[in-house]
């Protein structure tokens, strides 16, 4: 299932079964959005009208490594371990 | 004439040299211990959110002036969904279908290369491939630093102008140069502070279609640059010549063979699913910000060489040294503005682009550290005839070693030659004094014993000024005096 | 307290003498934290500093963090995850003397309308403990309805803080976009996500969000300047308030919320509002909006847990492989579900017609709204659309449990504030809640409204 990869999910074939027929009706109900003439209507990404937020370039400290890799599930010489990667990042 | 060509577009990726990360406070460091500059925002650690560094935007506000891209009146931050080990969120936060500056370029040897666009981004963090030769194929697993995640980047796109892999290449020398110039970045290969990917494609030579191109990337180096484009122009011409198509897709130089490779994996075409970021809002500078930009905008490389070609009356491509040379062209400047009447500008610059330079290139130290107005004595020494040529060269080379005035330099080998008239006509005169009849015996001498005279009074003066008179002054003096 | 009269200790130990007695049986926390909350009565005790929360224990929803304390999401995957960091509102409720007494349970990652998406099993309505408390701030409504904890904090993406309180019959509040930061509070949908107060009454709300409501540089989306007061009275006369229509007249409207709403309006019109109704045709698809602008911010947001850098790892030969596999086992069905619905509408070929589409809606009915407020001080609308329902009675029908948010999701896409008062109940004795819904910075109008209708509510029933 194409969604179910690029969501990173590794679903059983009964949880796709399920999912194939809620999201059927979901995205029916969903899909309701388009009855409605939008032509002509700028999107809202964002509830606020704010722009320029913006930060003075400072640097400061950040958190003891420690503490960042006691939290990992795998850590060895200072980094996070993972599996081998399979593919070049795109 | 070969009979396709090859067309070339350039994304460059340039990290920005800001104190602090783009979006928290980490600062942004090259080669420190792994994982020593994260925090919650740059680990991407649940509840953390973004916040926009203003320096950054300056920063891009300074390339765009520089690149004559048009700003617009505001540009949105997206997400660009992906998993990958190095990308903490599994998104990177860029800007894409409202990037922040658009429709510029850049001349390049006289050739204008449009710019596309260009776009505030974070980088990724570093993995490591452990096992396996250090590759990502075949190696055991990997270890990821995040340090270098959320870096501010800016990615510059070039239009598909560019013709050649020389041209490629002085296209990222010029951007180089500008992006040193407006002080954005240190824009090093080597180190990952500027990163190039190339979009490249063939087509009959004369043809106005574009083909299929390939992006090729990992290119760590202008060398790899060159080399990766000859190699791609040559591969896909021989696929089109075979009658075979040229695929669309990712392909990564390979230095070791020489060879560029697909990137294809087994995986699904990537799908990006690009939406507005909702922990930022837009970018609109203002025309606070853009005034400030274009009030401190330094001089660029182009109209830098213009200038010293127009004002110094010296070569196109001794301009280009000067320019190139990261400090020569200020320190040129600065040893022409302390010439104090002896000497051109152009006299400087021939001294600043053959025995600075190679000063310079022998020891690595930087312009900036030399004192230009040394220089400039040597110049009016040799002007004033104090010195000649020959000895200067010697003068110059201990005076830049050894950080001593060139005045002093010659005082104390007692180098300066006699060009005082007076004290060269006493000489003269003592010469005379020494010889009585020598005038007579001269006078009456035909044209080839003359000449044989000469030679000996002139070496008798010599003498006696210790071998310093300067020669082109006695010569007319003498003349004179035997009234020839 | 403030005034001295009561020891922030004492305080404390009656509501965790309660905890250790109605706790078991409703499971409004996922954690209590009994020696840091009478550590931190002590210190407010000790203190001459009181501040405006000093020594009020307050529950927090388990899906803000907390330093060095587990913060779960009520979620698998961050089960044994502490956080390096205070939430900004942590911060300000430990700031204003607050003690912090619980993390409590929620819809996994605030997914859900009736807090039975848990990793960690379903809390229970205090006055029906065979129904749910509403979703997904259902712990901190059935903590603050159980007098378990007099404060507590939800968020509110969709109406997570509102229906349950309406369900469990306390005060809720969704204050404007961007008013209480969202720094360190565990993104859902990070344009809809808000958060609030619940409290028992309307006045100890206005308290609790004063004390929260702040500026943060650390949230691009957090409010700076002026902010209205919340301490606006009861009095409504010549306020004008409009009732929605496709709210009060739609299908699923049970007829004791209808009644309430309509009572409601009486009151309000009898303490002198002027009150009419008003249509608001485009948020009958506030619904449909919100469930793909939701579940497509939340496929991003949730995407960092991929077993690399905290929470759990589920071992594989590969990282793609370690990434599928570990969020398949740490996510529970609904966030899968609204992971795999998002990553659709987001999708090449989807996503014009979908969350394009959802995003121009979200702009009519912003304009629904706009108008509405050139003839209407504050709306009046329920807050859902039915009672507590009995658990277990809408697990099976996912959509059948969205449609609970009809009538909050359209706060959220505008970003104005609105409150759930408790008002009446139905005949079963179950809490109703009316809510009020005013202007982006209308919460002096909101609250002024609240109070009037709490002062006018039909005596409740004690949970």
């Amino acid at each position: 299932m194409h969604v179910a990869r690029l969501a990173r999910l590794a679903l059983s074939d009964d949880e796709i079964a399920s999912l194939t027929k809620e999201l059927g009706a979901i995205l029916d109900h969903a899909a309701q959005v388009s009855a409605l003439d939008t032509h002509a209507v700028e999107p809202t990404a964002h509830p606020l009208p704010l722009v320029n937020v913006l930060r003075p370039d400072e640097a400061r400290p950040g958190l003891a490594r420690d503490e960042v890799l006691a939290a990992a599930p795998a850590a060895e010489d200072g980094r996070f371990r993972v599996p081998r990667i399979l593919g070049e990042a795109p | 004439m070969s009979d396709y060509e090859t067309v070339i577009g350039l994304e460059v990726h340039v990290e920005l040299a800001t104190a602090s990360k783009l979006f928290c406070g980490c600062p942004n460091e090259f080669g420190v211990e792994p994982n020593t500059n994260v925090c919650p925002v740059c680990l991407g650690l649940p509840g953390s959110l973004p916040v926009l560094n203003e320096k950054a935007v300056e920063y891009a506000l300074r390339v765009a002036e520089a690149l004559h891209l048009h700003v617009p009146e505001r540009s949105v931050f997206s997400r660009k969904n992906y998993f990958y080990p190095d990308m903490p969120k599994n998104y990177q936060t860029s800007q894409y279908d409202l990037p922040f500056a658009i429709d510029g370029f850049i001349e390049v040897d006289g050739a204008r290369i449009g710019i596309t666009r260009a776009h505030l981004e974070e980088d990724t963090g570093k993995t490591s491939h452990m096992g396996g030769a250090g590759r990502i194929h075949g190696a055991d697993f990997s270890l990821v630093d995040y340090n270098r995640a959320g870096v501010p980047l800016l990615e510059i796109v070039s239009e598909p102008d560019i013709r050649s892999s020389d041209q490629a290449k002085r296209y990222v020398d010029e951007l180089r140069l500008t992006l040193l110039a407006v002080g954005v970045s240190d824009v090093k290969m080597e180190e990952g502070s500027m990163r190039v990917d190339a979009n490249v494609s063939v087509r009959p030579s004369g043809s106005p279609e574009l083909g299929t191109r390939a992006e090729i990337k990992n290119l760590n180096s202008l060398r790899s640059l060159v080399r990766a484009i000859e190699y791609e122009g040559e591969r896909q011409w021989a696929l089109v010549q075979a009658g075979e198509p040229v695929v669309q897709e990712t392909r990564h130089w390979d230095e070791a063979s020489g060879r560029t490779i697909s990137g294809r994996s087994k995986e699904e075409a990537h799908d990006y699913r690009y939406f507005p970021e909702p922990d930022l809002v837009p970018v609109a500078p203002t025309e606070e910000m853009r005034a400030h930009v274009r009030a401190t905008m330094p001089e660029l490389p182009a109209a830098r060489r213009a200038r010293y070609v127009r004002e110094w009356s010296i070569k196109e491509e001794d301009a280009r040294i000067l320019v190139d040379v990261p400090g020569l062209g200020e320190y040129a400047e600065r040893a022409i503005a302390s010439l104090d009447g002896g000497g051109t500008a152009k006299d400087v610059v021939n001294w600043v682009r053959q025995d600075v330079l190679a000063y310079v290139n022998e020891t690595g130290l930087s312009p900036a550290v030399l004192s230009p107005e040394m220089l400039a004595e040597l110049v009016a020494l040799v002007s004033a005839g104090t010195i000649s040529r020959n000895q200067a060269k010697d003068v110059l080379d201990e005076s830049l070693r050894e950080e001593k005035w060139p005045r002093d330099i010659v005082e104390v080998k007692g180098l300066a030659q006699v060009s005082d008239e007076s004290s060269l006509t006493s000489a003269i005169d003592a010469v005379l004094a020494a010889n009585p009849g020598f005038l007579e015996e001269y006078r009456a001498a035909d044209d080839k014993a003359r000449k044989k005279k000469r030679g000996f009074i002139m070496g008798e003066v010599m003498k006696a000024l210790q071998g310093q008179g300067n020669a082109q002054v006695l010569n007319r003096l003498l003349d004179d005096r035997l009234g020839s | 307290m403030r005034a001295g009269r009561r020891r922030a200790r004492d305080v404390l130990e009656e509501h965790l003498a309660r905890v250790e007695e109605r706790e078991p049986r409703i499971h409004a926390f996922n954690l209590v934290l009994a020696d840091a909350a009478r550590a931190a009565a002590d210190a407010v005790d000790a203190s001459d500093d009181k501040g405006p929360l000093a020594g009020v224990p307050v529950a927090l929803k388990d899906n803000m963090c907390t330093r060095g304390v587990p913060t779960t999401c009520s979620s698998r995957i961050l089960e044994d995850w502490r956080p390096p960091y205070d939430a900004t509102v942590v911060a300000r409720v430990r700031a204003a003397g607050g003690v912090v007494i619980g993390k409590t349970n929620l819809d996994e990652f605030a997914m859900g309308s009736s807090t039975e998406n848990s990793a960690f099993g379903p809390t229970r309505n205090p006055h029906d403990l065979g129904r749910v408390p509403g979703g997904s701030s259902g712990g901190s409504a059935a903590a603050v309805a159980a007098r378990l904890a007099p404060l507590a904090l939800g968020s509110d993406t969709g109406g997570s803080i509102r229906q349950p309180a309406a369900l469990c019959g306390v005060v809720g509040v969704k204050p404007t976009y961007g008013a209480v930061s969202r720094y360190g509070l565990v993104a859902f949908a990070s344009s809809l996500d808000q958060i609030g107060p619940f409290a028992e009454s309307v006045d100890d709300a206005a308290l609790f969000l004063d004390a929260i409501w702040d500026h943060d540089p650390c949230d691009s989306t957090s409010l700076a300047g002026a902010r209205p007061s919340l301490d606006s009275g009861s009095d409504v006369r010549g306020l004008r308030i409009g009732v929605i229509d496709e709210m009060v007249t739609g299908d699923g409207i049970e007829p004791a919320v209808r009644a309430a709403v309509s009572a409601a309006a009486d009151g309000l019109a009898s303490a002198g509002a002027k009150v009419d109704t008003v249509s608001l045709p485009s948020t009958q698809y506030g619904i449909s909006a919100y469930y793909l602008i939701a579940p497509a911010e939340a496929s991003s947001n949730l995407a960092r847990y991929d077993g690399v850098r905290y929470g759990l790892r589920v071992d594989a030969d590969d990282v793609a492989l370690m990434n599928a596999a570990t969020r398949d086992a740490g996510f529970g069905a609904e966030v899968k579900r609204r992971i795999m619905l998002g990553t659709y509408a987001l999708s090449a070929g989807y996503y014009d017609a979908f969350y394009g589409q959802a995003q121009r809606v979200r702009t009519l009915i912003i304009r629904d709204f706009a108008r509405a407020y050139e003839r209407f001080d504050a709306l009046l609308a329920p807050t859902s659309p039915t009672v507590a329902f009995e658990i277990g009675s809408k697990t099976a029908d996912p959509l059948a449990m969205y449609l609970c948010d009809v009538c909050t999701v359209p706060v959220n896409l505008t970003g104005q504030p609105g409150m759930s008062v408790p008002f009446g109940a139905s005949d079963g004795g179950l809490p109703i809640g009316v809510q009020v819904i005013a202007p982006a910075l209308g919460e002096a109008v909101m609250f002024r409204v609240g109070r009037a209708l709490e002062q006018l509510a039909p005596e409740a029933a004690p949970a």
